[in-house]
């Protein structure tokens, strides 16, 4: 394993270190050490490399993250894994405001709560929760998956398109264009999938599903160049 | 952007620390707000004395003989220490609002920073470390305080525009954010006899909360008020003599952190701030939620 101390080298070699692995790396498992709150730390990650970060992180890290698995001990600051391509981003504490937002893939896991805005825009991410998340999460949401196993807060799914929305506690309210969808046999499936590799052991039967329900000015065929 | 600090001390043993804790916590937002930076310190109070910190651009010629020149004309012993363009002025608490009169006609380039028993306002236009060296931030003991570092946005990069903002005896306030109702709640405030110095949205917020004050509200009432009356982004950190609140807006986009041990609550704008604080590791770390108040008192 490698260990880089970022209490005695920089964010910038860090981060130019781990983009020099290729896929065919002898170096697949990272540690670092006192991340002390940086920003952007292990972003845009090209390879199938491990990393663990140990403590709490600012802005931005594990952003853009494509193929590599990097997981935070600590809690994480705004836009973790922000427009993940692919890969897995694991935060065994909280995350701060839009987590996972604009994500393209992958799977991001937070074992404490998200705060607001959490996959705002998400496009095709798979983002489980194990505690809440705060206010207009899902937010234009477009394709993906988000499990919250907790509850959620205002204006869930407010004018999303074709996310599914798992939700096992309460929802403080619905954005607009988001209802409660019927769970059938197949959002059971992709839920317990999305249970098992989030690590999380709540029952899919717990969950409701919501999701868009197609009355906004783009669903409606006569509005329609 | 804008960086905040605060920490409400709630260990004794820590207050000579205060100064130095909260230095190096503001030094750490440098790179959030570069235009100005300000520290209000909350010292041990004597009985009947109340402070009047000041600030003056021309200190040589301004706060020279001002002590003997005061002295004329308010009842009771007068002291004066100069701290670089700053100088506090401790009097009987009783004399503190006729001594700003005063202030106005006899040295009318000084301007206050702050007014109250244990409260002192510390801000200049420059950098967290230039601003704390320049006034000896880190000597200074005290039981709370808070930290600002500006990125200015709604008004002029001056001293007065610089926060934290004091509009009523021993309040402060620190603002990461934009009200954009400030004009209009400016008039309606004067109106009601409120003194409000500058154009700077903070400002406003800060004469908001002592105006509801001075009606009867508790902090927290006030600050749960400030919530349906002001429009706009914030997150607010605000002190009274006693007491270290919190608030921010139901949107919550500006950044908050908190973190709570059975010595101290301090606030961040990021987690980086927090991170020399003893015993961070083992603190309740967590983020105030939207449009909920917090607050502490001693």
């Amino acid at each position: 394993m490698q260990t880089y101390d970022l209490s005695t080298g920089s964010l910038r070699e860090l981060n130019a270190t781990l983009h020099a692995q290729n896929e065919a790396t002898n170096q697949t498992t990272w540690e670092i050490m006192n991340p002390k709150g940086a920003h952007a730390i292990a972003c845009g990650l090209d390879s199938p490399i491990e990393v663990t970060v140990r403590g709490s992180t600012g802005y931005y890290s594990a952003g853009m993250n494509q193929q590599a698995t990097v997981n935070i001990t600590g809690s994480a600051g705004p836009g973790v894994a922000e427009n993940m391509m692919s890969g897995k981003v694991v935060i065994d504490g909280d995350a701060s405001q839009y987590a996972g937002a604009t994500g393209h893939g992958g799977l991001l896991v937070v074992k404490g709560n998200a705060s607001s805005r959490c996959g705002i825009s998400m496009k095709g991410i798979n983002i489980v929760v194990h505690g809440n998340i705060g206010h207009m999460s899902a937010f234009m949401a477009q394709s993906g998956n988000m499990v919250v196993c907790g509850d959620a807060g205002e204006a869930l799914g407010d004018s999303c398109y074709e996310a599914r929305l798992f939700v096992r506690g309460s929802v403080k309210s619905l954005g607009a264009d988001c209802e409660e969808k019927e769970m059938r046999p197949e959002h059971l499936e992709i839920l317990r999938a999305l249970l098992t590799e989030g690590e999380c052991d709540a029952k899919p039967e717990e969950f409701k599903r919501y999701g868009s329900a197609r009355n906004l000015y783009n669903f409606n065929i006569d509005n329609a160049y | 952007m804008c960086g905040i600090v605060g920490l409400f001390l709630k260990d004794k043993s820590m207050e000579a620390q205060l100064g130095a804790m909260l230095t190096d916590m503001l030094i750490t937002m440098t790179d959030r707000g570069p235009d100005s930076a300000g520290i209000a310190i909350y010292s041990k109070e004597s009985k009947n004395i109340g402070k009047l910190t000041v600030q003056s651009d021309t200190p040589n010629v301004d706060f020279k003989q001002l002590k003997d020149a005061l002295k004329q004309l308010i009842e009771g012993d007068i002291d004066i220490r100069v701290q670089s363009t700053h100088a506090v002025l401790e009097m009987r608490a009783d004399q503190v609002e006729s001594a700003r009169a005063i202030l106005k006609e006899i040295r009318p380039n000084v301007r206050v920073m702050s007014s109250g028993d244990s409260l002192e306002i510390y801000k200049e236009v420059g950098l967290p470390k230039d601003v704390a060296s320049r006034f000896d931030i880190a000597q200074m003991s005290g039981s709370h305080g808070i930290g600002h570092t500006r990125m200015a946005t709604e008004s002029a990069v001056t001293t007065m525009g610089a926060h934290p903002f004091n509009t009523g005896s021993d309040q402060c306030l620190v603002h990461n954010g934009s009200l954009s109702n400030h004009n209009s709640l400016r008039r309606k405030l004067r109106r009601d006899g409120v003194h409000i110095e500058t154009d700077n949205d903070t400002e406003v917020g800060a004469a908001y909360l002592t105006w509801k004050m001075q009606n009867g509200s508790t902090l927290g009432e006030a600050l749960e008020s400030s919530l349906k009356d002001l429009d706009g982004f914030f997150t607010f950190v605000v002190g009274t003599k006693d007491g270290f609140g919190v608030v921010r807006d139901p949107i919550a986009c500006k950044p908050a952190v908190m973190a709570e041990t059975d010595q101290y609550v301090a606030f961040g704008s990021e987690y980086r701030a927090l991170v020399n604080l003893p015993g961070i590791e083992d603190a309740r770390v967590w983020e105030p939620e939207p449009a909920t108040v917090y607050f502490w008192n001693h």
